[in-house]
């Protein structure tokens, strides 16, 4: 490292560092210090700011999902799930403004909306109704009249020329019931093998995608590992030629096998059932290839030693090669569970019944009956979603471990 | 009395060997079947399949290259040389376009994997932050994203109206603004997803002293970035690529599907959604074959020209 940097700097145009006396070093120093702090500082400002502009569509999606069905569809959009707040006056809820008149500040409650403007009445400091109507606002534009933006039908504020600003005053009211709503908002008849009845949709939908996304990562974990095995330590005709098969249909496309496997299933007369599903996710020439290159990376000393004592090949597989593979097998159950818990397009080709639907699909569906309810549609999202993202944050290292093993070491 | 001996020896050891590969079999069978019977077959049946006119219900009739001449092929009328499926046309022209986000997404993850591999406290929070969007389901996001984009209602447009745009763009109903808008959402899951971790790696990979040699010779950071860091992760950019290259070609399902329908007037139709219809909603089997085989070719292809452009550009270290 050394030897390199020396020779480096002998070859370079930049002069060798010259013996500073003490103070200019340290001046040096703390120079440096401060480029190095204001360089770590520009790179917390950046990625903070991309962080949040990479958030906020999440943090959008969980606020719509709270927010009543009333308030989702306002202009200007509300950034948080609020409501107005309200207080009885003359036996009717009325909404509360705060008014500032000159630097004065008091509370109101809208009486109506004429057409000539607000009709309010200031209220008393714990809500209690005080003197008759007080102030007349007309429903001015938002902001300086010049921009030439109108506040739309529901605004948090009014400006009026002579410096009185009306303010809405909104509280924080999630609502918490829009995903029990959203839970239950379709039934299913009949649904994961006709065990549930008139049950709640995304529960069924929940359960498919847990029963097939389970069964996939199993079956592709016992097949490609065995398989693997194979490749990696047996001795069999047409070894090589075969796993060049394997890596050649790596590249194939998806979309190349898909009208063929439909067809097949078809005439086996599986489609719209579970097998369709599973049947062709579990052997993958994918998970054979990753398995393959790590059992390679093992020793075998373990195993000579086993073979001495007697161990035939599937004691081998079963009591060494299994345990010494764990991270591999991490890497492969969170890559195939992930891939099969959002597959879509596939589910969407041979599933009909709604019973039968996994979340993807299920999901999907929900989007005919409440097209515009962003509120419910936002809440189902977020089931849907969850808990593929504590799945990711819990399997995090595998998860980018097997990236790096499967991207670039083929 | 010695050659039999070893004969006997020979054949034991023969039929020890043959055991030894009907294990090595039986490992193999699950997966070799299933590989077979979804893969292997598949391949070759599309390939079949692409030659006939097939209604799912009745048999499969060979019909030659005719589907080759109407999806391919062009007609004179009336002295205009129309293509016999203009839409087919028009498909691929959508597809390559959302491809031109690819350029978009490999600078944003290589520039994003520099700024996460700077060594500062917290860079896991943050890496785990921007890949959080390449794990949500597609589905929930092209839903959050169509509820982004609505146009009167939609948050995208509040904010461009707060920033003085007049009159903001109708996103996903404007024939204009639709495959913008699908590039701009693929971005939002592709910057930070898996391309980044890959770029992480490979910078982790190049050795320090070659920044420390540059340092010495008084190399400025752009320097460092365009004479080491770039030539170094050319692997990893040209994997990126390829990869992105596959996947573009295959793009636009689940956007397609839950958001545009393919409209507004085809404009987001990718040649995967107009695969789907064909072959799924309007059963002609034979003829989405056909337009599969074009896909495939047509990936492979690319894949070829990436190799051989690639085999110039790409340093290994």
């Amino acid at each position: 490292m050394r030897q390199v940097a020396g020779k480096a700097a002998a070859i370079g145009a930049a002069p060798p560092p010259q013996p500073s006396p003490g103070g200019r070093r340290s001046e040096g120093r703390r120079q440096a210090k401060a480029r190095r702090w204001l360089v770590s500082a520009l790179c917390y400002l950046v990625l903070s700011l991309a962080g949040v502009t990479m958030l906020a569509p999440l943090l959008w999606m969980i606020s719509t999902s709270l927010k009543a069905p009333g308030r989702v569809l306002t202009f200007p959009p509300r950034w948080l799930p609020t409501e107005p707040v309200t207080v009885q006056v003359e036996g009717r809820p009325r909404e509360v403004v705060e008014v500032t008149h000159h630097g004065h500040r008091v509370r109101a409650a809208i009486m109506g909306v004429r057409p000539e403007g607000l009709v309010l009445r200031e209220l008393g400091r714990d809500n209690s109704k005080k003197t008759p109507l007080s102030l007349t606002l007309s429903q001015g534009e938002r902001g300086n009249a010049s921009s030439g933006r109108t506040a739309g039908a529901n605004p948090a504020e009014w400006v009026q020329p002579d410096d009185t600003r009306v303010r809405r005053l909104e509280r924080w009211a999630p609502h918490w019931e829009n995903y029990a709503q959203a839970w239950g908002a379709l039934k299913v008849e009949s649904g994961f093998f006709g065990l549930l009845h008139n049950a709640d949709g995304l529960l069924v939908f929940y359960l498919n995608s847990l029963f097939v996304a389970i069964m996939v990562t199993l079956g592709q974990v016992v097949t490609c590992s065995l398989a693997a095995y194979a490749f990696a330590r047996l001795h069999f005709p047409g070894r090589d030629k075969l796993f060049l098969a394997y890596l050649a249909t790596l590249m194939v496309p998806s979309v190349v096998t898909m009208i063929p496997v439909f067809a097949l299933l078809r005439r086996m007369s599986l489609t719209d059932t579970y097998w369709a599903l599973i049947l062709p996710g579990i052997f993958s020439a994918y998970g054979t290839f990753l398995l393959r290159q790590f059992f390679l990376t093992l020793p075998t000393e373990l195993e000579d030693a086993a073979k001495i004592d007697g161990a035939g090949r599937l004691t081998i597989y079963w009591r060494i090669i299994l345990p010494l593979s764990k991270p591999a097998l991490a890497t492969l159950v969170t890559f195939v569970f992930l891939h099969t818990w959002n597959d879509f397009m596939w589910p969407v080709i041979v599933i009909d019944d709604l019973g039968k639907k996994t979340l993807p699909i299920g999901l999907a569906h929900f989007q005919t009956p409440f097209l515009t309810e962003w509120h419910l549609l936002m809440a189902a999202s977020v089931i849907v979603m969850m808990p593929v993202l504590v799945v990711f944050v819990a399997g995090q290292r595998y998860f980018v471990r097997g990236l790096v093993l499967s991207g670039l070491k083929g | 009395m010695a050659a039999p001996a070893q004969t006997v020896e020979g054949k034991r050891r023969a039929r020890a060997r043959r055991w030894e590969h009907l294990g090595a079999y039986l490992f193999l069978l699950p997966n070799l079947l299933g590989f077979l019977v979804f893969t292997l077959v598949p391949v070759a049946a599309v390939g079949l399949l692409a030659f006939t006119r097939w209604g799912v219900i009745d048999r499969p009739q060979w019909v030659g290259l005719r589907n080759f001449v109407r999806l391919l092929s062009f007609h004179s009328e009336a002295g205009h040389t129309t293509a016999n499926d203009p839409f087919f046309w028009q498909y691929l022209g959508n597809t390559v376009f959302l491809m031109l986000g690819l350029p978009l997404a490999v600078a944003g993850a290589l520039g994003l994997a520099l700024l996460l591999n700077q060594r500062l406290r917290g860079m896991v929070a943050y890496r785990t932050i921007f890949f959080l969007p390449a794990v949500c389901s597609p589905v929930a996001v092209a839903l959050l994203w169509k509820w982004i984009y609505a146009p009167d209602f939609g948050v995208l447009n509040y904010a461009l109206h707060m920033v003085g745009v007049a009159n903001p763009p109708q996103w996903l109903q404007s024939t204009t603004w639709a495959k913008p808008a699908f590039i701009l959402m693929g971005l939002w899951t592709g910057i930070g997803g898996y391309n980044c971790v890959l770029y992480l790696a490979g910078l982790q990979g190049i050795p320090a002293e070659l920044y420390e040699a540059a340092d010495l010779d008084g190399a400025g950071w752009w320097q460092k970035l365009r004479h080491i860091t770039w030539p170094l992760l050319s692997p990893t950019t040209f994997f990126i690529v390829v990869m992105g290259v596959i996947g573009g070609f295959q793009g636009g399902f689940t956007a397609a599907y839950m958001m545009t329908d393919g409209g507004p007037a085809g404009a987001t139709t990718t040649l995967m959604y107009y695969i789907y219809r064909m072959a799924f909603q309007w059963f002609e089997m034979g003829y989405a074959a056909a337009i599969a085989v074009v896909l495939f070719l047509l990936v492979f292809g690319f894949t070829l020209l990436n190799w051989y452009l690639g085999k110039r550009v790409v340093h290994y270290q």
